[in-house]
């Protein structure tokens, strides 16, 4: 009643009444944009701190040299023959590469105070006289022949060459000595050593805690890729299957309440929790062997299943019944009704909760670590469905894996890990709104 | 002819296409139809016409058997079409649905193409596999239903794009393209304007050459118009039923009197 007695005559002037409901929404939508502006700032600090030491992990220094395979070094028999090729281990073929990095620098007039033989053969990779080893098993052709190599320089010299190490961190650093630095500098002034793309970085398997250097992604993609296949091929079917039975043919009774009761309680229980299940289950009672990808495969397919199964039937509901009605007032049987007009209608929603479903998965670490995919696996998984058996590692598990090792240059692998995360979950998201656009635009 | 329920109803239900017994309906604890005896002629409209609730349209909808896809509705009593009983458990509801077509309140048209929605009734129920066999039924349904002429260059444009009026009759070539003998209809005017109202009511008129036509309409004008038989439902009972003529010109019952006259309803 007061407001009337305070509403004014003329409509040019504001009634304090409106001007209340004014600055109400001029609060709401301010709140709202500083909702959006955080959110944005979080999202750029995220970007920052995952690229800014990440995009160095696709980027590796190599050394560039001709390399003199020496018979008498690496085939005293003469034989070329592969047996007795292997007896020569890696220690050979480090002398090998040591020789040649030494006859490089002495050609190129490099001469640098205070700098041992030691030093020199220090800035090579450990993991570079395995890389030739393997090269020339493959193919014993190449002994007696002297090839252009370019091998992997040592994590510190790769360091320097991106910024993260300098001379005077070199000087606390017993890994590395700032003459090999200047050693580094003199060679990049030949084009002796330089920092290449490293397309190794997605198809390598992983290394050891002292060649960050030579860190990849391959078995991880694989083992990735080998689950999210199994989570396919396994939720999908079943997550839909149950959708639509539970909610075009099941009777609407206690028992069916119930289930949908713990469906949705299934999607809120932590992932932790699965993977004990699977550990139990699957491993200790199944006997399926650990760290590999068809546990984590089921594990993250008991995981997505509601998720699935929430979003197919969020999106057969939302199909008007007059639909169904239609189909069945012209003599459709209700199977044929849901699957020619109900399915389609609902495709879209399916799709894309069943993608999104697949992303969160391909996220997911803690069930993986329990069922054991945090080992070191540096083979390869055969190809499947065998492969699935052997053991292999995982996105996230590998990310996890390397933030734990004590070397800085795993800092960058690992961020370099996050952003072909991140990249591989960026294309399923794509993928989920392309597909949903398609199926939507048919009508 | 004379075969309303009072005078000779041994003799009306063997020529009846659709003789109801005793029908009771039930929703849960609702009883929604009650105690219905009704006996509907072939090739003629008949109007089922009652205030909002009065179960006009639960009755048309135990014709084909629809209440089976509610679960909550129970469904006690007889009908039979060419005097079988549709509740024998050797009926099949899907099959009787193809002979007792259906058009609905609300046009729903499936959202795929004009020919797709017409031809999906005479594919389902195996009529046709043929392409050229399929394209004259579409043709033929599309015609009877008067609305080849604004289609027919754009058979592959998607229903749902069509007017309201267009969306109807696009319903109802869908419904007579799988070749019923009764066409049920449920308020199948209620949400279009006058004009297309018009083109459906004189496409009803020249349906029931073919066909036994029930609708349902509240549109007192509307039963007036198209049909030939009459029934007036009130709280869930049959209260009247006749001629249609005569039951707007000469009521028995007061209540029917009240409705038609706006007291009630």
């Amino acid at each position: 009643m007061s407001d009337q007695a305070a509403r004014p005559t003329s409509l040019l002037e504001r009634s304090s009444y409106t001007a209340r409901r004014h600055a109400a929404e001029t609060r709401f939508r301010a709140c709202g944009l500083g909702a959006i502006l955080i959110g944005l700032a979080a999202l750029t600090m995220l970007l920052a701190s995952v690229l800014g030491p990440g995009l160095g992990a696709f980027r590796q220094t190599h050394i560039h040299l001709p390399i003199h395979l020496d018979a008498a070094a690496l085939d005293k028999s003469g034989t070329r023959d592969p047996e007795v090729l292997k007896k020569v281990t890696t220690l050979g073929y480090g002398k090998v590469i040591d020789k040649a990095l030494a006859e490089a620098v002495a050609q190129a007039g490099i001469a640098i105070e205070g700098l041992s033989d030691a030093e020199i053969s220090g800035i090579i990779s450990r993991e570079a006289p395995a890389q030739l080893r393997r090269k020339v098993l493959a193919n014993p052709g190449l002994i007696g022949e002297t090839i252009p190599l370019s091998i992997l320089a040592d994590g510190r010299i790769d360091g320097y060459l991106k910024g993260r190490v300098t001379a005077a961190t070199a000087a606390l650093d017993s890994n590395v000595s700032p003459a090999q630095l200047q050693l580094a500098d003199a060679m990049g002034e030949r084009g002796l050593i330089s920092l290449d793309l490293n397309a190794a970085f997605l198809t390598a398997p992983d290394a050891s805690d002292q060649r960050p250097e030579a860190a990849g992604l391959g078995v991880a993609i694989l083992g990735s890729a080998y689950m999210m296949l199994i989570v396919l091929a396994l939720a999908l079917p079943i997550g839909v299957a149950a959708s639509i039975y539970l909610e075009e043919f099941a009777p609407k009774n206690r028992l069916t309440d119930l289930i949908e009761v713990n469906i949705a309680n299934l999607a809120a229980v932590p992932s932790i929790v699965f993977g004990i299940l699977g550990l139990a289950i699957f491993i200790n009672v199944a006997g399926l062997p650990q760290s590999a990808p068809v546990v984590g495969g089921l594990v993250l397919t008991l995981m997505t299943l509601p998720t699935i199964i929430i979003a197919t039937r969020a999106s057969l509901k939302a199909v008007p019944p007059s639909i169904r009605e239609a189909a069945l007032g012209l003599g459709a049987s209700r199977m044929q009704a849901v699957f020619h007009h109900v399915l389609p209608l609902a495709a879209p929603g399916i799709l894309t909760g069943a993608i999104l479903g697949l992303a969160q998965a391909l996220g997911e670490t803690a069930p993986l670590l329990l069922i054991g995919m945090v080992a070191f696996v540096r083979e390869y998984p055969g190809a499947p469905p065998e492969g699935l058996f052997d053991p292999a590692s995982a996105l996230p598990v590998q990310i996890y894996n390397w933030t734990q090792r004590a070397d800085p240059a795993f800092v960058e692998r690992a961020s370099g890990a996050i952003i072909v995360l991140l990249a591989f979950l960026l294309v399923m998201n794509a993928a989920a709104i392309l597909l949903r656009r398609r199926f939507e635009r048919r009508w | 002819m004379k075969d309303t329920l009072t005078e000779g109803r041994g003799t009306a239900a063997d020529t009846a296409k659709i003789a109801v017994r005793g029908l009771q309906v039930h929703y849960g604890d609702t009883h929604a139809v009650r105690d219905v005896d009704v006996d509907i002629p072939d090739r003629a409209v008949t109007a089922l016409i009652g205030p909002s609730g009065c179960g006009k349209s639960t009755f048309l909808r135990c014709l084909n058997r629809m209440n089976d896809t509610i679960p909550a509705a129970r469904v006690t009593g007889e009908i039979r079409i060419d005097g079988e009983d549709i509740h024998d458990a050797r009926v099949d509801p899907v099959q009787l649905r193809a002979k007792v077509g259906m058009v609905f309140q609300k046009p729903n048209p499936f959202p795929k193409s004009i020919r797709d929605n017409v031809a999906y009734g005479p594919k389902i129920h195996g009529l046709t596999r043929k392409r050229s066999e399929l394209d004259e039924v579409v043709e033929k349904s599309l015609r009877r239903a008067a609305l080849w002429d604004e289609v027919k260059n754009r058979l592959d444009a998607p229903g749902t794009g069509l007017s309201g009026g267009q969306q109807q009759r696009l319903c109802i070539a869908r419904a007579i393209a799988t070749s019923p003998e009764i066409l049920l209809m449920d308020e199948p005017c209620s949400s279009l304007d006058p004009i297309a109202t018009a083109q459906i009511e004189e496409l009803i008129d020249e349906l029931r050459s073919r066909f036994a036509v029930v609708i349902v309409t509240h549109s007192m004008q509307q039963a007036a118009r198209v049909s030939q038989r009459t029934a007036f439902f009130h709280l869930g009972r049959m209260v009247e039923y006749g001629d249609t003529g005569k039951l707007f010109t000469n009521p028995a019952d007061p209540r029917t009197e009240s409705y038609i006259t706006g007291r009630i309803g």
